[in-house]
């Protein structure tokens, strides 16, 4: 209930704040750009506000519970990111004055026709954005109230349609900036509490560089298991150093018994049998039931000891470091069900207390050390950090919608001060991120065993003794992650609408329109994808939310970060050789990251090299460079269309305001 | 404004290019050198400082203010690189 009061506020005050800021909004260059007159401070809180995501509130903290160090990547790049942006970007592109990034392509190049391929990147990352922030507010309303998904959506949806149709641009800076505070005040005052109940964020880490093994549940342990609609999170991944008892109150569908270590060549494959204790009763060697499909079938009440096996190499046990080398067994469930994970007691045990290994936790030495489960799982760590690294990096310098937030700024100087400020204020907000996936991890392990770690943000604060506080807390952190989905899809919304209402409508369709037209064409624009981003955020529940915004990033490092950065310096660069660049780096990385997703949930089956599908997962350590290099090698070939005035479009882009020599694209 | 010789821009470009690359050098090397620390170094990367791993410190605490400054320097810099310029093609009777 607590929880739901808080949500309430923030949605309230959200509507009430773009009502309020709507009434300010009268133009057109209000509804795109807000009459370009946000102050640093204003700008850089809106900026941070829309930039700070599902995937980032909750998100990061997760990754981190889940993962451990390799994770605290994803905070850094996110954060730092700007960098780039701020050295090579920001000025010049908000001296350049458009109202859209695709303004910036036609004009840069004097191309229309280059304006529609960057139309089409905007709203491809766009709707990939946005599905992440629609899913987020969906699953978020099921774990607070245990309201049905599309519920969330139906309220983030319409209430930021709502905002963005009747003020634009303008209406929502001041909402965005609001919520920027929200959402650090969120993440940032209920860790203090539990800090100070739980014990320090060092502590929490270090602890895991003192013992071997992995955390341990509570004695005995509800677990909530996913189906397998929530492939690969349906599963459960037992210890390898003990056997893990599992009760199944309800009984269960499980639809597969493996090996947590995925077999070398030349390993003899494990049969399920063989991690399985059945009940006693019944007899050691009663086989499992099953039914016609294959799945396993356990009856009601059943209680089943999954245990390590010995892995054998031509009939002989594996041996590593002078030990045979064991497995765990792993088990994917094919219906949502609860059951009890509980240790195999033995006899003169003396922790009693203490309940099993967690399934699915990694071990302590792999979580708080570099190279652990993320970057290590196809066997090039190395490979895979400095991918993810150029992907968050080049990624952040490259997303549309928040692009164009720079245009709002009065001029380049505020801009780059601006970027600044974005990067203090975000780092402000993520050095929080990785203390809840420290103290999670210490704390609620259970949330690995059912694979939630991602609502460890909600859950954590429920763990407090006083369960008033706690419950308050839990609010807290549930408005601020409202905040961040209803944030995230203004910004969204506004740069999508700005595409159809600007570059479709006004410059493709129907160039002699008026500003009125325009801006009529913006409210109808923003009606029309905020239904479509609801429909399809209903459409994902199954997907996860990091992945999606991952895609996002992967195109925007590789399609508009090269067009930007060598747009605004290398004279040299053409239409052809900026639109080759941009297609094919940006739909390569697309496709090769979508292929690795359907291999992950084993939609295709192809036999990929290790390495191949480290870069398939990863595109951006050769996206980026692939997009620059064909953009360079194309402009080399094509230099007869470098545009006559180039001289011109780059003072515009770099001449400092002082000399009066700026012109804006659009007014 | 088309009177503008195009050999001050470029000269503005360059100065700007040269201090925006030489910020981005310190970052980079940050971004190529951690991880190679971690593979190559793992024991004095994980020596204990606030309970924390050195490593884990760097990364998740030290590593936003050091972006800062670096940000920082740089807007100073180009603002005051800018200013110079403005000045230096004002004498030269480029603007209006």
């Amino acid at each position: 209930m607590i929880p739901l009061l808080f949500v309430i506020a923030v949605i309230i005050a959200t509507i009430w704040l773009g009502i309020a800021a709507t009434r300010k909004s009268k133009t057109a260059a209000d509804f795109f750009v807000a009459g370009r007159s946000v102050s640093v401070f204003w700008n850089a809180s809106a900026i941070s506000g829309e930039y700070l995501s599902a995937a980032s509130f909750m998100g990061v903290a997760g990754l981190i519970m889940k993962n451990g160090y390799d994770a605290l990547w994803y905070p850094v790049g996110y954060a730092t990111g700007y960098l780039f942006l701020l050295l090579f970007i920001a000025g010049p592109l908000r001296r350049f004055g458009a109202y859209t990034i695709p303004d910036f392509a036609q004009g840069r190049f004097d191309s229309p026709t280059f304006r529609k391929v960057a139309v089409i990147f905007v709203l491809c990352i766009g709707f990939f954005y946005t599905m992440p922030q629609m899913k987020g507010a969906g699953v978020t309303m099921m774990s607070i109230l245990n309201w049905p998904y599309w519920v969330g959506i139906l309220i983030v949806g319409s209430v930021i349609t709502f905002n963005v149709a009747m003020g634009g641009m303008k209406g929502i800076t001041i909402v965005q900036a609001f919520q920027y505070w929200v959402k650090v005040f969120a993440i940032a005052a209920p860790l203090f509490i539990l800090l100070n109940v739980f014990g320090g964020y060092g502590s929490a880490v270090g602890a895991n560089t003192k013992t071997k093994g992995a955390p341990r549940l509570g004695k005995t342990m509800d677990i909530k298991m996913k189906g397998a609609s929530a492939y690969p999170n349906n599963a459960m991944s037992f210890s390898a150093a003990e056997s893990t008892k599992v009760t199944f109150p309800e009984g269960a569908t499980i639809s597969k018994i493996g090996s947590v270590r995925k077999p070398e060549l030349g390993e003899q494959p494990i049969a399920p049998a063989d991690f399985v204790v059945t009940p006693e009763a019944i007899s050691v060697y009663t086989p499992l039931p099953t039914d016609s499909k294959g799945n396993f079938q356990i009856p009601k009440g059943w209680a089943i000891e999954f245990k390590p096996v010995v892995v054998n190499v031509d009939g002989a046990p594996l041996i590593k470091d002078g030990k045979e080398v064991k497995t765990g067994a792993k088990i994917e469930f094919a219906e949502p069900v609860t059951v009890q994970v509980a240790r195999v007691e033995k006899f003169g045990d003396l922790s009693e207390d203490k309940g099993a290994i967690t399934p699915n936790a990694p071990a302590n030495e792999k979580w708080v050390n570099p190279f652990g489960p993320l970057s290590s799982k196809h066997g090039y760590p190395l490979l895979y950090t400095y991918s993810l690294i150029i992907a968050l990096v080049c990624g952040t310098a490259g997303l549309p919608h928040i692009l164009v937030r720079f245009y709002t700024n009065p001029d380049g100087r505020a801009a780059r001060r601006t970027t600044l400020w974005v990067m203090v204020m975000l780092g402000g907000f993520y050095v929080f991120t990785p203390i809840w996936g420290a103290l999670g991890r210490a704390l609620m392990p259970q949330l690995y065993a059912s694979n939630a770690t991602d609502t460890v943000v909600i859950k954590l604060p429920t763990m407090l003794q006083n369960e008033l506080l706690g419950q308050i807390l839990s609010g807290i952190t549930s408005a601020g992650a409202f905040a961040a989905f209803m944030s995230t899809f203004s910004g969204l919304l506004v740069s999508m609408s700005g595409a159809f209402a600007h570059d479709i409508y006004g410059r493709i369709l129907r160039p002699e329109s008026t500003n009125e037209q325009r801006m009529k064409a913006f409210k109808v624009a923003a009606i029309g994808v905020g239904a479509v981003s609801m429909l399809l955020g209903l459409m994902v529940e199954s997907f996860d939310i990091a992945m999606m915004v991952g895609w996002a990033f992967a195109i925007g490092a590789a399609s508009y970060f090269p067009l930007l950065l060598l747009g605004s310096w290398w004279r040299g660069l053409t239409k052809y050789g900026a639109a080759y660049g941009m297609l094919l780096g940006g739909l390569l990385s697309l496709v090769a990251i979508v292929c690795s997703m359907l291999l992950d949930k084993s939609i295709l089956k192809w036999e990929v090299s290790p390495l191949t599908r480290s870069l398939m997962e990863q595109p951006a350590i050769w996206g980026v460079p692939l997009s620059i290099g064909i953009m360079v090698a194309v402009s080399l070939a094509t230099k007869n269309t470098i545009p006559a005035d180039v001289d011109i479009k780059m003072l515009r882009l770099h001449a400092p305001e002082e000399l009066g020599l700026s012109r804006n694209y659009v007014d | 404004m088309a009177e503008v010789d195009p050999k001050v821009v470029s000269r503005l470009m360059k100065r700007q290019a040269k201090l925006g690359l030489s910020v981005a050098a310190v970052f980079i090397l940050l971004l190529i050198g951690l991880p190679l620390l971690n593979l190559y170094m793992p024991e004095q990367m994980a020596l204990r400082i606030f309970g924390f791993t050195f490593t884990w410190f760097f990364l998740a605490v030290l590593f936003y203010p050091i972006t800062w400054a670096l940000s920082w320097h740089f807007v100073k810099k180009t603002e005051q690189i800018e200013h110079e310029q403005a000045e230096e093609m004002r004498a030269e009777g480029h603007t209006q």
